[in-house]
């Protein structure tokens, strides 16, 4: 059993707590993820390590509510356990000093991006973020984004904060000023990373991105979150999240996400016919 | 000689396949006491127990047969737990015909059966768990040196069995969040019941072993920080990373490796969506590509899913089908189809990204391959189409990399696979010990628990000779 800490809503349908999770907090490195449970009839989920305190046996994880096991997860509070924890599961993300990097995140995946952020920023890196959402409260992570950034550039979709537009814009802003990018990060909705992607193709930009198939057990035993990176089969659990966004094969990857969309739907709508109308998101 | 007993087993009790297919319980209804001693009658109690022989883990046989067929049920469990910690695992789930019954004196009798050595030692494993626990079962405070085990399939159910038994401690390290390996995730409930393999697990655990899931090692716990704690340890990971054939279409939804279809609806209880919440797909036309036990589980599965339509693929004939002979008859009265000599070439896309079909080539069996069966050649222009929503992979595992990529000292041989040594496990780096699938390769249950039976001798001969230095 995992005990919760603590708990914020940090945006509508979006919540940030930490875990005691002693074993994992301790191996734990920047770009690597945990598999959970929530309960003995629960399914397994992947979420990133959104950070972690070594000292105090610690993890944090931000989700969004965008189904049954996460809205379920929304209404545990604190004191409360996750019946299961796996991880850190998979490869780190690669850091190094390589000079200056471009760091470009959205929705949940601010909260995968973070972690490499700071530990790129600690390598000695100048650090230019981009964070975009649809409006200014779905930016999550403003202030710690900030506090490893040398730049910290928003992007809004209705113009409520920052730049009004979509990150790739923002993207072509900093490489269109002169900006040197020696590597690139973009991770969130997949939309958003095949957009970044063609974005960074178009800029001449390296890029890597953190891919959020569906798991199962995240160890490599099944196949479940294969991916296709430069026409090979990868397990993005295992060889993964991580790749060269230029290789990934968008369209295969965004169709099978969409694989158990009827199902999922079944769940989430026993889940309100037993629990209610999920106001509290 | 006069011969007073029958020429076949004692018939077994199954439910009727008509029923069983729409349902996950236990085909196999197992023996009463009155039918166990009867089939116990046709023992001979040869004076050279060749069955003991054909057993990897060498149970006294005919010493449990004789307790069964004087009714002294105690007697004969007495016996078998000196052999064995999964009595009733393996009582269902050997390939008894290859091996204890293979041997047996009354099934060479021309027109005779072999004694139901696996169905009986079932019954007496299945008897112990209906009793109360005895004094001596219980946790012992003694220990003899801290052991760990990586992995809590049946190789690692084994060796911590036996290392506790012996007055060791020993702690199980579990990935994933249940225990029994294999046993949990892989064979299905109706071959091999979840409620026996935790009560299996449980009987350990009253021994003293220590079980701790979500225990990813070279994760959450290196090599390293297990060297430093314990005084030996065992690595039982098994042969859990599925192989695909690579056909174009691979990646299409509706396309699975067994170990995704089988955890998904074993461990994950699938079958029981949404009252558990792992998702699975009731498919309606299901291909299954392969010819090993986890092809018959697969299509058997399938079935009870719902699907109108099961066919498994296979590139050989029925004389060369690796599964057992029990399951594929199984399989056959459940109304799975049959193609033999045949191969999938791609799976074809509905337009969506959902597999709509699987293009097959007929082959014909050429010379015998290295390992000495006739190797399959395709037959040129033979191609042809199964229409398919569903197409499940059952072409074997490899080793995972997980904790090998992060242990750089331990010896790996070409494949992958751990260099141990065959008598007693030990691998290249002092202290630790292998077996089961991750030194042999996808294997059977039995043989992962004989490796274990060994490698808990060696590791109990390193243990004490290391602390008397």
């Amino acid at each position: 059993m995992f005990k919760i800490v603590s708990k914020q809503k940090i945006a509508p349908k979006e919540f940030d707590i930490w875990v005691e999770a002693e074993r994992i907090a301790k191996h734990a490195k920047a770009g690597q993820f945990v598999v959970l449970r929530v309960d003995d009839q629960g399914e397994r989920i992947p979420l990133t390590i959104a950070d972690y305190d070594k000292e105090k046996g610690l993890i944090r994880l931000i989700f969004q509510v965008v189904g049954k096991t996460t809205a379920a997860m929304s209404c545990l509070n604190v004191g409360d356990s996750i019946k299961d924890i796996s991880g850190p599961l998979g490869t780190p993300s690669e850091v190094e000093k390589f000079g200056t990097v471009l760091m470009v995140g959205g929705g949940v995946g601010i909260a995968a991006l973070y972690p490499i952020i700071k530990e790129l920023k600690l390598a000695g890196n100048k650090v230019i973020t981009i964070l975009g959402g649809r409006t200014s409260d779905l930016v999550i992570m403003k202030e710690e984004c900030a506090k490893y950034s040398d730049e910290l550039i928003i992007t809004t979709d209705d113009g409520s904060e920052g730049m009004k537009g979509v990150v790739t814009e923002a993207m072509k802003m900093v490489v269109e000023r002169g900006e040197k990018i020696d590597r690139c990060w973009c991770i969130g909705p997949s939309i958003m990373m095949k957009f970044g992607t063609k974005a960074a193709a178009q800029l001449g930009l390296p890029i890597t991105v953190s891919l959020n198939p569906l798991m199962l057990d995240g160890t490599g035993m099944c196949g479940c979150c294969r991916v296709t990176v430069d026409n090979k089969i990868f397990f993005a659990c295992v060889d993964g999240p991580e790749f060269d966004g230029h290789k990934v094969n968008w369209d295969e990857f965004m169709s099978r996400l969409r694989q158990y969309k009827d199902e999922e739907k079944i769940s989430m709508d026993k889940f309100e016919a037993e629990v209610g109308e999920p106001s509290w998101q | 000689m006069a011969v007073t007993f029958s020429k076949w087993k004692t018939p077994i009790k199954e439910q009727d396949p008509e029923v069983r297919r729409s349902n996950f319980k236990e085909v196999c209804l197992g023996y009463s006491i009155e039918e166990g001693m009867k089939e116990a009658a046709r023992c001979l109690q040869c004076k050279t127990k060749p069955c003991v022989a054909g057993c990897p883990v060498a149970i006294d046989i005919p010493s449990f047969i004789k307790c069964i067929r004087e009714g002294d049920m105690a007697g004969a469990a007495e016996v078998m737990n000196k052999y064995t910690n999964l009595p009733a695992v393996c009582g269902r789930v050997c390939p008894q015909e290859t091996q204890c019954e293979e041997r047996c004196t009354v099934g060479k009798m021309p027109g005779f059966e072999p004694v139901a050595i696996g169905k009986l030692e079932r019954l007496v494993a299945d008897w112990k768990y209906t009793q109360e626990k005895t004094a001596s079962e219980k946790a012992q405070a003694a220990s003899k040196g801290r052991v760990a085990v990586v992995g809590s399939g049946p190789s690692g159910l084994t060796v911590a069995g036996d290392l506790a038994k012996k007055g060791y401690e020993v702690t199980i390290f579990e990935a994933l969040h249940a225990a029994g390996g294999v046993l949990i995730y892989g064979i299905p409930e109706f071959r091999l019941p979840k409620s026996i393999v935790k009560m299996e697990i449980d009987a350990m655990q009253d021994l003293g072993v220590k079980i701790e899931c979500n225990a990813v090692v070279g994760k959450n716990i290196t090599m390293q920080e297990i060297m430093e704690e314990f005084d030996a340890c065992y690595i039982a990971v098994g042969a859990g990373a599925p192989h695909f054939q690579g056909v174009p279409g691979t990646t299409l939804n509706g396309v699975y490796s067994a170990s995704e279809y089988l955890t998904r609806i074993n461990l994950m209880h699938g079958y029981e969506f949404p009252g558990y919440d792992t998702p699975t797909k009731k498919s309606k036309k299901v291909v299954v590509i392969g010819g090993g036990n986890v092809a018959m589980d697969s299509a058997r599965s399938a079935k009870r899913l719902g699907a109108d339509e099961v066919t498994i693929v296979y590139r050989r004939s029925l004389k060369e089908l690796p599964a057992r002979i029990e399951e594929y008859h199984h399989a056959v009265e459940e109304g799975i189809v049959f193609n033999w000599l045949t191969n999938p070439t791609e799976y074809v896309n509905n337009g969506e990204g959902q597999l709509c079909g699987v293009k097959c080539i007929r082959m014909e069996l050429g010379e015998p391959d290295a390992s000495g069966r006739r190797r399959p050649v395709p037959v040129e222009g033979s191609e042809f189409f199964i229409e398919a929503d569903c197409a499940i992979e059952a072409i074997g595992q490899g080793s995972n990399k997980v904790l090998l990529s992060t242990f750089p000292e331990m010896k790996l041989n070409k494949w992958g696979y751990i260099e141990a040594d065959p008598k007693t496990g030990a691998t290249s780096v002092p202290g630790v010990y292998a077996g089961g699938d991750i030194v042999t390769g996808a294997a059977t249950v039995i043989l992962a628990m004989g490796a274990g039976k060994d490698a808990a001798e060696a590791i109990d001969k390193y243990i004490t000779e290391n602390k008397s230095k």
